[in-house]
């Protein structure tokens, strides 16, 4: 296939250079030509959208996953049914599927004049933002979900019944019984997915959003600095994640409770 | 003498299989009945059966005049005055002992917080374990653990107190300060019904013992009786067996 062959003259060439590359970290304080812009600033703003994207997403998501993992816990068979089916459906699924089902197909199913709201007022960044807020908030809340539920059930029963036995109604029970004992639990494997969704808001890069990812493509094309521009968002990336790792870790000392589970 | 709990005919079933088989006692106010026979008897299902822990398809239970079976019965409000201790304690590991006592006080009851801690503290300091107060359910062994629970029950002044196997996951060592609580609150005439192996404790404070196997009542007298002249061959056989050691 000639067109593989070209790709593999790409890399090669691309090897061959590596070898007595220049590297030239100074290109991020270059000015980008548009405005007083250097391309450090790309980096800053990509970071920013990054962020944006994620907190707001995984915000979302724990909100609507806890309620569904609760929902999967419950004695009522709709309740549990409707929540398998959701997390069914939306773990299933590639999330870069999801956001293109999002993104391009359900703006036509809106409305007449929601549609138009979405496709003509509102800017191209922000019906993007929006189509990856909703895509990653509702893909992550099946996995949180899945977490709450095995929370939940990790618990013995007795502590129901003894709530139970007590008086508390089934809304106190799990207010103030079960979930603040589950999600100590499920801390951990939390953590997993809150980094995973700042991992995967760079899927937004593919719908025109100009998160972290997309700047970083931006400037390797702009600068031809292909190996600075993807260092320097490696680094980005594993510094934020690492930062947001040890917060986690800080979250589960404070939260740890005397004589239980590895606390004092 | 008026009856606190009334068990009139009470059958369950889990699927086709029978737990329990048209049990009928009765527990008076201030009586202390205990409930025994081998695992597997349907005590500890009978026992949930009063606080509708457990649902039962046939029968009724009346307490304190409320009928439990009842779909109209308000569930939370009827268990809430009747104290309930498990065998694996079940304190909120989350909470601090203080709080364990004083939650279903201020949630249920609708107490202050002030009052129900108040409250949790005086009953701590009668079950011994005042300077724990501070503490996690995990600090504390498991005869304190129970010990806090009772307290706990107690918290909500209950009409009546349900025992399911208090001692039976404790240490040899820490049942007898489970026991003295239990006996002492006997003797200030709290109704009781507790399902227990301790025959020690059946013999020195239950009015009465009950008998269970294969999900029926056999035996329900007084206490001289069931340790005297047990009738059925079946608690002949399950006391020598229990009171060989």
């Amino acid at each position: 296939m000639p067109g593989g062959r070209l790709e593999c003259g790409h890399a090669r060439a691309y090897l061959e250079d590596s070898m007595n590359y220049h590297w030239n970290w100074n290109v991020f304080f270059q000015p980008t030509g548009i405005g007083k812009e250097i391309y450090l600033d790309w980096f800053v703003t990509g970071f920013g959208w990054t962020v944006a994207v994620a907190l707001v997403a995984w915000v979302i998501a724990l909100a609507i996953g806890s309620v569904l993992g609760v929902m999967r816990t419950l004695p009522d068979s709709k309740a549990t049914s409707f929540a398998s089916a959701y997390v069914a459906l939306f773990r299933n699924v590639p999330l870069l599927v999801q956001l293109f089902v999002w993104y391009f197909l359900v703006p036509d199913w809106l409305p007449e004049s929601a549609q138009t709201w979405f496709k003509q007022d509102l800017s191209p960044t922000t019906s993007a933002y929006i189509s990856v807020v909703v895509c990653l908030a509702l893909f992550t809340a099946a996995r949180v979900c899945e977490q709450v539920r095995t929370g939940i059930q990790a618990l013995p029963k007795g502590q129901s019944h003894a709530a139970l036995a007590m008086g508390f109604s089934r809304v106190q029970i799990y207010r103030h019984v079960l979930l603040p004992q589950a999600f100590r639990i499920i801390i951990p494997p939390l953590t997993t997915e809150f980094l995973a969704i700042f991992k995967n808001s760079s899927v937004a890069s593919l719908i025109g959003l100009m998160e972290l990812l997309a700047q970083t493509k931006q400037t390797a094309e702009f600068t031809a600095n292909i190996f600075e521009a993807f260092t320097l968002a490696t680094v980005i990336y594993f510094v934020l994640n690492m930062s947001l790792m040890k917060l986690m870790g800080r979250v589960e000392d404070r939260l740890r409770v005397p004589g239980l589970m590895g606390g004092k | 003498m008026s009856a606190m709990i009334r068990i009139n005919n009470v059958s369950k079933w889990y699927g086709e299989f029978q737990v329990l088989t048209e049990c009928t006692t009765q527990v008076a106010k201030g009586e202390v009945v205990v409930v025994c026979g081998p695992s597997g008897s349907g005590k500890s299902t009978l026992i949930k059966c009063v606080n509708a822990l457990e649902a039962f398809q046939k029968g009724e239970i009346i307490v304190d005049g409320t009928s439990v079976g009842d779909a109209k019965t308000d569930l939370p409000k009827l268990r809430s005055r009747v104290g309930m201790v498990f065998q694996h304690f079940e304190l909120f590991p989350h909470l601090s002992i203080t709080d364990n006592l004083a939650i279903a006080q201020v949630k249920v009851l609708g107490r202050s917080q002030d009052e129900a801690t108040e409250k949790g503290l005086k009953l701590l300091n009668r079950v011994g374990l005042k300077a724990h107060a501070h503490k996690y359910p995990g600090q504390l062994s498991g005869g304190q653990q129970q010990r806090v629970a009772i307290a706990r029950a107690l918290s909500m002044d209950p009409i009546a107190m349900l025992f399911d196997e208090p001692t039976s996951a404790l240490d040899p060592e820490m049942i007898n300060e489970v026991l003295d609580v239990m006996t002492e609150l006997a003797q200030e005439g709290m109704t009781m019904m507790c399902v227990t192996h301790e025959m020690g404790f059946a013999r020195r404070v239950a009015n009465r013992v009950i008998f269970m196997d294969r999900g029926q009542i056999i035996e329900d007298c007084g206490k001289e009786e069931f340790f005297g002249s047990p009738r059925s061959e079946r608690a002949v056989q399950f006391l020598s067996k229990i009171l060989q050691h």
